[in-house]
């Protein structure tokens, strides 16, 4: 269905999602996948883009995991789409300090049909080793999504955090690439982040994050209007549902409602990533 | 059982602009939320070292809309003459008070609290909290009153058979430290509103109705800080197995007083 034709089942992109796996530290891993593909049906969702972050801290830090995590993450991530082709799509998460093996993964994971790459906080934003990075991801029409701190003020833990400014530098240099500007509402300043990408139309933000505060949504739309927002969810469902209703009700035409829902990200990815949005 | 949203305020917050936190404004979010009344305080009273001004206009503001928004007063402990205000607050049909002990600089085990605590609850008043008004990792550099501590929570219900605690704005964690911590007959004084509490993949809010009873807990909104819109997304999307399970009824918080607000027509 399209937005013109006023239907009530739209399609529905998540572009920010996670999975779990076997390895990565928990008991009731397989649970929580479950728990979101129920929650998916509930909300909608006709397809989850999701990543897996290496062993998420049990074998090697999450915002920096080791070679052999992000191998086994991506394997895992590979499988969930095997078993779920119908509603789930993959970034391939690398790590930039492994220059060989980020290439190797992003080729080697495209080839069994990954359609984004997923950065963390292992180098700043716009550290010259996420160059090459950004032009495999242009040669294959991947868009990156970058985790992001909304107004970096100072070092956090754990992670070489990222703000909208350092992520606009890397857009500037690469303007054939598409750059996903994780959860503005994921902590920090959000009104910090809207002008320091404004300038940048290849960096498009999604709404996922726990952070739900009034406002928000609605100067995201002023700063950067509805064509560059992607409706996500991460790690918190409840919140991507609110948002979808506040957007309902901020009065958005059928179009530019869509195009947060879902024609915004059918337009960054790999022509033909979503079939059962077409 | 009418919806009552126990956690809303009206008026400016200090650290960010908040897009009109009037009461007219409110009042017209309830009805598009299907939200019967609410429970609201001043927010800027919190960061006030008086808040008896803050109460004056609250009243005020409120008082063309007495039957959805229920007036709740901050009240000071270590203020002369709290307990008159607070005496005036139940004269005028407030059905809580609030109390922000990170913001007045008390801690955990202040004996005020406690002797406030309980008079308000035999005034048929519960003692409304407030765990934080903003995630952590986006606070003003000035905002530095902290979270609002479980030992607090734990020690305020303790204090007496006549104390009821309504504690906003708590996640898991902090909710199973308290509940617990605490005997059968000191939880039963304690509710937690939903405003803060996350749905799937991690189902806090099912695992939390599983472990402690969903009578334990009432409907926030946390307005106009946040989406009025998150509570009910949240019910929404519980496991199959629990939808539809009802929550604390406010109204029977402070059961043995005051009529309960009127529900508005359809």
């Amino acid at each position: 269905m399209t937005a013109s034709s006023g239907s009530l089942v739209e399609p529905l992109i998540d572009a920010h999602a996670h999975f779990y796996h076997a390895d990565a530290g928990r008991a009731d891993w397989a649970a929580v996948n479950a728990s979101r593909l129920r929650a998916g049906e509930r909300i909608g969702i006709t397809y989850h883009v999701a990543s897996v972050l290496g062993s998420y801290g049990f074998s090697s830090p999450t915002y920096f995991p080791s070679p052999a995590d992000v191998t086994r993450g991506n394997d895992a991530m590979l499988e969930i789409c095997d078993r779920e082709p119908d509603r789930v799509r993959m970034f391939v998460t690398v790590n930039p300090n492994y220059a060989d093996h980020a290439t190797a993964e992003i080729e080697r994971c495209a080839e069994r049909g990954a359609i984004g790459i997923k950065l963390l906080a292992s180098r700043r934003a716009d550290d010259a080793l996420l160059d090459p990075i950004a032009e495999i991801a242009a040669d294959h029409g991947f868009p990156i999504l970058h985790h992001i701190w909304q107004h970096r003020r100072r070092e956090w833990p754990s992670q070489e955090i990222s703000d909208g400014a350092d992520l606009a530098r890397l857009a500037q240099r690469h303007p054939k690439s598409s750059f996903i500007l994780a959860h503005i509402g994921g902590g920090g300043d959000y009104m910090h982040t809207f002008p320091a990408i404004a300038d940048c139309p290849n960096i498009y933000p999604d709404l996922s994050g726990s952070g739900v505060d009034r406002g928000m949504l609605d100067e995201a739309l002023n700063a950067l209007g509805p064509q560059r927002l992607l409706w996500g969810c991460d790690l918190t469902m409840c919140t991507g549902l609110a948002k979808l209703h506040a957007l309902e009700v901020i009065g958005l035409n059928a179009d530019d409602m869509a195009a947060i829902r879902w024609t915004n990200a059918a337009r960054i990815f790999p022509k033909g990533s979503f079939p059962r949005c077409q | 059982m009418p919806v009552i949203d126990v956690n809303a305020l009206i008026g400016p917050y200090p650290f960010r602009y908040v897009p009109h936190p009037d009461p007219e404004v409110l009042v017209r979010v309830l009805d598009r939320e299907g939200i019967d009344s609410a429970w609201v305080g001043h927010l800027p009273s919190a960061f006030y070292r008086d808040p008896t001004p803050g109460n004056r206009e609250l009243f005020a503001k409120l008082s063309a809309f007495s039957n959805r928004l229920v007036p709740v007063p901050a009240i000071r402990p270590d203020w002369p003459k709290w307990d008159v205000a607070l005496r005036d607050a139940a004269s005028a049909g407030a059905v809580a008070v609030r109390v922000y002990p990170p913001q007045w600089g008390m801690g955990p085990h202040d004996a005020s609290l406690r002797e406030l605590a309980i008079a308000a609850g035999e005034h048929g008043m519960a003692t409304l909290l407030t765990v934080r008004f903003e995630d952590l990792r986006q606070r003003h550099p000035m905002d530095s009153a902290g979270d609002l501590s479980a030992a607090a929570i734990r020690a305020l219900a303790r204090a007496g058979d006549a104390v009821r605690l309504v504690v906003t704005a708590a996640g898991r964690e902090m909710i199973e430290e308290v509940h617990w911590g605490l005997t059968p007959g000191e939880q039963a004084r304690v509710f937690w509103d939903i405003s803060w509490i996350w749905g799937p993949p991690e189902d806090h809010l099912g695992k939390l109705f599983r472990t402690i009873g969903s009578e334990r807990f009432v409907f926030g909104t946390h307005w106009p800080l946040r989406l009025t819109q998150t509570p009910s997304a949240n019910l929404d999307l519980l496991p199959d197995d629990l939808l539809g399970m009802s929550l604390a009824d406010a109204r029977g918080i402070c059961a043995t007083r005051r009529p309960s607000p009127v529900a508005h027509p359809p």
